[in-house]
C-alpha cells in the first residue's frame, strides 16, 4: 500500500520573523527552513509504518508544492526513510492554490492515503488537507490520532469534542493528523543519509491557478505590557479580580 | 442576504464558541444590512438554540435528523453548502476549532469563495474584504483580502467579545438533500472522554511544566483547576514522559487556546509553547527562576517554588470563590 505525506516547509520556529518591501513580504534573508513539525511527525508515523511487518504499507511518498530552495528539506524527507520525493515547481500562494497543485498530481494515484499536517507555521491556515480532500472528492478525517489495521484495511483514530472515534473509510482518505501521531520525530541516521542521495526527488511543472485570497501587509503583533511582578498570592487573587476583572 | 454561522453541535449542547460567533456576526450584519442565520446539524433542543437569540442570530436552521449525529466532513460540507444557497449567504462563519476547519476548507472548495481562517478582528473593509489574521505562529499579524464573490472565516475564541443583542430568533427545519449518505465512512467505535472541563473550551486553564519534576505533583494542579472550575493543560515534554496525557500538551505542536485566564506554573515559556496561548486574555507566569522567558510574555508573574505557592494560591483563591457565592 502506497502513502503519500503532503510536507510544506516552514520557517525554523525559533527564527525571528521579518518583513521587507514595506511590510508586504517575508523578509527570507535569514530564515532557516524546516519541515512544518506537523508534517515530520507525519513522516515518521508513515516510516514506521512501512517498517512495520504487520501493516500493509510498503511504499512512501512525499509530495511539496515549493520552489529550489525546499530542496534540501526533501533530501532531510528522504533520509528520514520516504522512498520518492516529488516536488511541484511553483511557489505556495494560498492554501487553494497548494491544494490544487497537489491535487492536480495526486489525482487518480492508487494509493492507500494521503497524509497532512494540521496547519503549517507559516500563514496558518489549517486548509490545504481538507481542500485537497473536496478536489479529490476523498473522504477526510480529521484530528487524526492514529492508524492500526484490521488486516489491510486501515482503521483511523479520530479525536472528536466528547471522545474518540474509530472510522473505517472505503477508499483512499485524506487524513489530518495531530500530535499523537506520532510522538517525536525521526532524525535520519547516516545509512538514511546516503541512501537518500541516491532515491528519486522528480520536479514535476506546475499548473496555472489562481489564488482565492492574498496577504497584502504583515505587522508584528502588539507588544504586550510588561509584566507585573507580584509577590504573593493573596496579590495575585486581588490582582485577577479587581484589576484584570477576570474572576 | 444572510450571514450563515455553522453551529457547532456538541451532544446536542451549544459551546461559548457559537454565541460569539453570532455576536461577531451580527456587528458584521449591521455594517451590511443584512441578518445573521445559524446552521445547526444533529439534534439539538430548542431551548438550547434560542440562547443565540440573546447574541444577534434572528434565524436557525435546524437539520434535525439522527443520520447526522454522526459527522461526515463531506457530507456536513455539502448540507452546509445547501444552506448557503437556501439563505444567500455572502459570509460563512465556522469556529476556529478541528471541526470548523474540517468542514470549512472543503466548503470552499466548492463555492471558490476565500477563505480565511484564524481571524483575529472585525473586517477593516468589505469592498474589497479584508481582514485581520493570525500568522507565523502567532509571530506575526497578516492583513488578507479575499476578492471572491463569498468569504469564508473562521474568527478566533476571545477574537471578539460577547456582547449581547436579543433578537426574536425564530427555529425552522431544514432538510438538506442528500443523495447518498455517505457510505465510505463507517464508525467502527467510539470511547466518550470523561466528565471534567474541556481544554478547548475552558475559560480558565491550569498548566504545568517540567518544573512539577513528577506526574504525581500534578495533584496539587488539578485541585488548584478543580477550585477555578478550570482546565489543566501541560508542556511538550510532559506529555512526551507521559506525565500527561498527550492532548493536554500546549503549544505549536499540540493545543491552541485562547482562555481567559492561563496559569503557567513551571513552564520556561519556550517560544514553541507561548505559540499555543498567546490568545490568552491573561497569562500568569509562576516559576522559581526570575529570569524564565514566560515572564516577558505573561501579564502577572510570581516567583518562586511551585510546590510551595500552588497550595498556599488554591488556599485564597478558595477563600476567593467562597467569598463571591
Ligand atoms: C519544533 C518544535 C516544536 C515544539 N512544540 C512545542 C509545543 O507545542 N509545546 C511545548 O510546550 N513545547 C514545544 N517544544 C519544546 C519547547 O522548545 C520547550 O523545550 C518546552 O516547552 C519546555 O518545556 P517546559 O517549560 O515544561 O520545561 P523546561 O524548559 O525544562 O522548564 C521548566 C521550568 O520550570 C521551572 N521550575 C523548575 N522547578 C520549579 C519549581 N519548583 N517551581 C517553579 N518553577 C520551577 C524552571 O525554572 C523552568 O523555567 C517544541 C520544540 C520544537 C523544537
Ligand atoms: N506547499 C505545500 N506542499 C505540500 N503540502 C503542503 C504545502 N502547504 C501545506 N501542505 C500540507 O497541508 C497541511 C496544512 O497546511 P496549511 O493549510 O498551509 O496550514 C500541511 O501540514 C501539509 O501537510
Amino acid at each position: 500500500m502506497r502513502v503519500f505525506v503532503c510536507m510544506s516547509y516552514v520557517p525554523d520556529t525559533t527564527t525571528k520573523i521579518r518583513f521587507k518591501e514595506a511590510n508586504t513580504q517575508l523578509d527570507d534573508a535569514s530564515i532557516q527552513w524546516v519541515i512544518n513539525p506537523w508534517d515530520e511527525l507525519a513522516l515518521t508515523r508513515a516510516v514506521e509504518l512501512k517498517y512495520d511487518a504487520a501493516s500493509p504499507v510498503d511504499e512512501v511518498e512525499i509530495v511539496m508544492v515549493g520552489g529550489v530552495r525546499c530542496e534540501p528539506i526533501l533530501r532531510k524527507g528522504l533520509a528520514i526513510g520516504a522512498d520518492k520525493a516529488t516536488r511541484i515547481d511553483v511557489e505556495p500562494l494560498d492554501a487553494f492554490q497548494t491544494a490544487t497543485q497537489l491535487a492536480t498530481y495526486l489525482q487518480g494515484k492508487d494509493c492507500g492515503f494521503i497524509v497532512c499536517g494540521i496547519e503549517s507555521g507559516d500563514y496558518n491556515e489549517a486548509a490545504v488537507g481538507g481542500m485537497l480532500a473536496e478536489l479529490l472528492d476523498y473522504a477526510s478525517v480529521s484530528s487524526v490520532s492514529s492508524v492500526q489495521f484490521d488486516g489491510d484495511a486501515p482503521v483511523y483514530q479520530r479525536d472528536v469534542a466528547n471522545g474518540k472515534e474509530q472510522v473505517k473509510v472505503d477508499g483512499p482518505a485524506v487524513l489530518i493528523v495531530q500530535k499523537g501521531f506520532a510522538r517525536v520525530p525521526k532524525i535520519p541516521n547516516m545509512r538514511g543519509i546516503m541512501t537518500a542521495r541516491s532515491k528519486p526527488l522528480d520536479v514535476i511543472p506546475a499548473i496555472e491557478v489562481e489564488p482565492l485570497v492574498e496577504f497584502v501587509e504583515y505587522a508584528a503583533p502588539p507588544a504586550k505590557g510588561r509584566v507585573k511582578m507580584l509577590n504573593t498570592p493573596e496579590e495575585l487573587v486581588r490582582s485577577l479580580s479587581d484589576e484584570a476583572k477576570l474572576l | 442576504m444572510s450571514i450563515l454561522v455553522y453551529i457547532r453541535n456538541v451532544g446536542g449542547q451549544l459551546k461559548k464558541q457559537s454565541l460569539e460567533l453570532s455576536a461577531y456576526a451580527k456587528a458584521m450584519a449591521d455594517a451590511l444590512n443584512l441578518d445573521v442565520t445559524g446552521l445547526v446539524i444533529g439534534t439539538m433542543a430548542d431551548g438550547e438554540l434560542k440562547k443565540l437569540g440573546n447574541y444577534g442570530m434572528s434565524r436557525v436552521l435546524k437539520v434535525d435528523d439522527e443520520q447526522y449525529n454522526q459527522r461526515v466532513n463531506r457530507v456536513y460540507t455539502r448540507i452546509v453548502e445547501q444552506a448557503v444557497n437556501k439563505t444567500d449567504a455572502k459570509y460563512i462563519l465556522f469556529p476556529d476549532n478541528a471541526q470548523g476547519k474540517a468542514i470549512a476548507p472543503r466548503l470552499s472548495v466548492r463555492l471558490r469563495a476565500g477563505f480565511i481562517p484564524q481571524v483575529l478582528d472585525l473586517p477593516s473593509s468589505f469592498e474589497p474584504f479584508t481582514v485581520k489574521k493570525r500568522a507565523f505562529t502567532g509571530k506575526a499579524i497578516a492583513t488578507v483580502t479575499a476578492h471572491t464573490e463569498r468569504v469564508i472565516l473562521t474568527p478566533m475564541l476571545n477574537s471578539f467579545g460577547l456582547p449581547e443583542n436579543a433578537q426574536d430568533l425564530e427555529i425552522q427545519s431544514f432538510e438538506p438533500h442528500i443523495e447518498e449518505p455517505d457510505s465510505r465512512l463507517e464508525l467502527v467505535g467510539k470511547q466518550l472522554s470523561e466528565e471534567g472541563v474541556q481544554l478547548a473550551d475552558a475559560d480558565i486553564v491550569v498548566s504545568g511544566g517540567r518544573g512539577m519534576r513528577s506526574s504525581e505533583n500534578f495533584a496539587m494542579l488539578e485541585e488548584l483547576a478543580a477550585t477555578l472550575g478550570a482546565a489543566t493543560a501541560c508542556s511538550r515534554p510532559v506529555a512526551d514522559d507521559g506525565w500527561r496525557p498527550a492532548d493536554e500538551h500546549v503549544g505549536q505542536t499540540g493545543k491552541i487556546i485562547a482562555p481567559n485566564i492561563y496559569f503557567a506554573i513551571g513552564i520556561s515559556g519556550a517560544i514553541q509553547h507561548v505559540a499555543g496561548v498567546s490568545g490568552a486574555k491573561c497569562i500568569v507566569g509562576i516559576n522559581s527562576d526570575p529570569e524564565a522567558p514566560i515572564f516577558e510574555v505573561a501579564d502577572y508573574g510570581l516567583v518562586g517554588d511551585a510546590f510551595q505557592i500552588v497550595p498556599e494560591l488554591n488556599e485564597v483563591f478558595r477563600k476567593h470563590m467562597h467569598e463571591k457565592k
